[in-house]
């Protein structure tokens, strides 16, 4: 459980288990460890394997190339995931970078800016839904009470869709990122900052030497697997918009589900297999990452 | 130098009240909603003339078409949560034990398969989900849901589990064997006691996960006797004309109890888990 930052406090390493009676003991092992195996293989394998079975035919992926809301929803999911984790991660570096001042009311304001990640999704998307209605949305009604103009239709313009879906994923999960990398922040060791003190260097210049290269490869992994997450994002955008107006809200996951709903599920697996390639390889770099540093644990 | 403190306090708020608005706002609304009667929801006051408790009521005494179900999707929310934070559990403390106590062959294997399962997104895996729990007839009932979630909370489980029994001092499994212990007595007598703090913490997850859950839950079930809350929530959307003061009501009964245990396990849940989150 300790973080990526905290260099290893681990106790010695464990002796290999005596030779005597290792059959039980792996007669036992395998017994506790069948629970597990059995959910991931009725669940995860075989799952995965009828899906890419039935995803099997050229003909469904010509359909789906065809589909003009598909070639809509690649785009919208490709911005989404640039522009939205992005954001989100510059916003999370500043932001724990202020959560890390040890002052009380920070302490408070930080159990009150964790709520978006601590309550379930759709009531808050759903009031964020209404208070973006053009009618009686709190936020036009606001703008007409200051400028006496008519806000826009938050939700029926595409563009604006797409970026109020922005808005909503990062507020829900800027909080946990945060957190996370306030953690890196907080395992730098003060007398750098000391040092640097005393050498007079600005604050830009302590962020710069100091603090990102103790950071960056907490960020750029964090930022690699928020990428994959923020690709199966589903709530932030069908519960603000599903996919409205005319189907230009879709990202690959909400269209996956659209052609499921629609009884086309080949051409819902079809549009999975057609991120793979994408996906695959940082879930790949992922697991490796973690597995590199589980040797380093134990070894 | 009193008044450099103050400029940089000063500074400090200026990041400080940002975030409050940014963070509390929707917040408040989905409150506000639920105190105000349908007129004053809709006129996008900031607070009613007259606050009322009457949607509370209304939701509690399912006096609305969209609540007809509401106490049978409570408890099927609430069942739902608890039997995935059960299971996954028993499951995840067995499959750690195994791999980080007993050294099981292939343990490497299988904790690969369970991070893979943690990456992909999960509404990637939904579709494939979806397909397989109708050919195993599950469709419909609850246990495909609770058995789709252990699905998705176990990775996470047994990797937090197994990263907390590595530390586990070894001594102790040692001087267990010289006595003679069976490994289910290691397990019971040494294993499950020490581990107590990360059971709390991932039980607490993985009831979380499930209770919040919308994606699954609205595929996988869609029977009005089945449906847990979440999916229940969702259905108001199905008109243009949605009470939407109730729905709020109803969004803020369901919000509070996942709100209020992430709270009271906060310790577990920080320490426990956001830092295991990206081990990486």
């Amino acid at each position: 459980m300790s973080s990526i930052v905290l260099p290893g406090v681990q106790p010695a390493s464990p002796v290999k288990p005596p030779r005597k009676g290792l059959t039980t003991w792996q007669t036992w092992g395998l017994i506790l460890i069948a629970p597990y195996l059995l959910v991931f293989a009725v669940f995860v394998l075989y799952p995965v394997t009828y899906g890419l079975w039935l995803a099997r035919n050229p003909a469904t992926y010509l359909r789906l190339f065809e589909d003009p809301v598909f070639f809509r929803t690649v785009v919208n999911t490709i911005l989404f995931l640039l522009i939205a984790v992005n954001l989100k991660f510059l916003l999370a570096l500043y932001l724990s970078g202020f959560f890390v001042h040890e002052k009380r009311w920070i302490r408070w304001l930080s159990v009150i800016f964790i709520i978006p990640w601590a309550v379930p999704a759709i009531p808050t998307i759903f009031s964020i839904r209404f208070m973006l209605n053009p009618e009686w949305g709190l936020v036009n009604s606001l703008i007409f009470r200051f400028t006496a103009l008519d806000g826009p239709n938050w939700l029926t313009n595409p563009q604006l869709a797409m970026a109020m879906a922005m808005l909503v994923h990062i507020w829900k999960a800027l909080p946990f990122w945060t957190l996370i990398l306030m953690a890196g922040r907080l395992a730098i060791p003060k007398e750098l900052y000391e040092a640097a003190s005393v050498d007079g260097a600005s604050g830009w210049q302590k962020f710069r030497y100091v603090t990102w290269p103790s950071i960056r490869t907490l960020y750029l992994t964090s930022t690699l697997l928020s990428l994959i997450w923020t690709l199966g994002d589903f709530n932030s955008v069908y519960l603000l918009t599903g996919g409205q107006p005319a189907d230009q809200t879709h990202v690959l996951a909400t269209l996956g589900i659209r052609y499921i709903r629609l009884d086309q599920v080949d051409q819902a697996m079809a549009t999975i297999v057609v991120a793979l390639p994408f996906v695959l390889p940082m879930v790949y770099f992922m697991m490796k990452r973690l597995s590199v540093d589980d040797q380093q644990e134990t070894a | 130098m009193t008044s450099r403190k103050l400029l940089s306090e000063a500074k400090l708020w200026l990041v400080a009240i940002p975030i409050l608005l940014w963070t509390l706002i929707p917040i408040y609304h989905i409150f506000l909603f639920s105190i105000s009667s349908k007129d004053s929801a809709f006129s996008g006051a900031l607070w009613p003339d007259k606050p009322t408790l009457r949607n509370f009521g209304t939701v509690f005494r399912q006096e609305h078409f969209y609540l007809h179900h509401f106490w049978s999707q409570i408890w099927n929310s609430l069942w739902i949560a608890l039997a995935v934070g059960a299971i996954t559990l028993a499951v995840a403390t067995c499959a750690a034990f195994a791999i980080s106590r007993l050294k099981v062959r292939g343990g490497r294997t299988v904790m690969n398969a369970a991070l893979f399962t943690y990456f992909i997104p999960a509404a990637f895996l939904a579709v494939p989900m979806y397909k397989a729990m109708g050919a195993y007839g599950l469709l419909n009932s609850r246990w495909s849901l609770v058995l789709a979630m252990v699905t998705l909370a176990s990775p996470y489980a047994i990797w937090v589990l197994k990263q907390a029994s590595d530390k586990l001092p070894w001594e102790l499994d040692e001087a267990a064997r010289i006595d003679g212990a069976t490994p289910l007595q290691l397990f019971r007598l040494v294993y499950l006691p020490l581990m107590l703090p990360s059971l709390v913490a991932i039980g607490t997850y993985a009831v979380l996960l499930a209770w919040n859950e919308y994606l699954y839950a609205f595929l996988l079930l869609s029977h009005e006797n089945t449906i847990p809350l979440a999916v229940g929530l969702g259905h108001f959307l199905a008109s243009d004309d949605s009470p939407w003061e109730i729905l709020m009501a109803t969004a803020l009964i369901y919000a509070l109890p996942p709100a209020a245990i992430y709270y009271a396990f906060r310790r577990y849940m920080v320490g426990g888990l956001t830092a295991g989150a990206v081990k990486s």
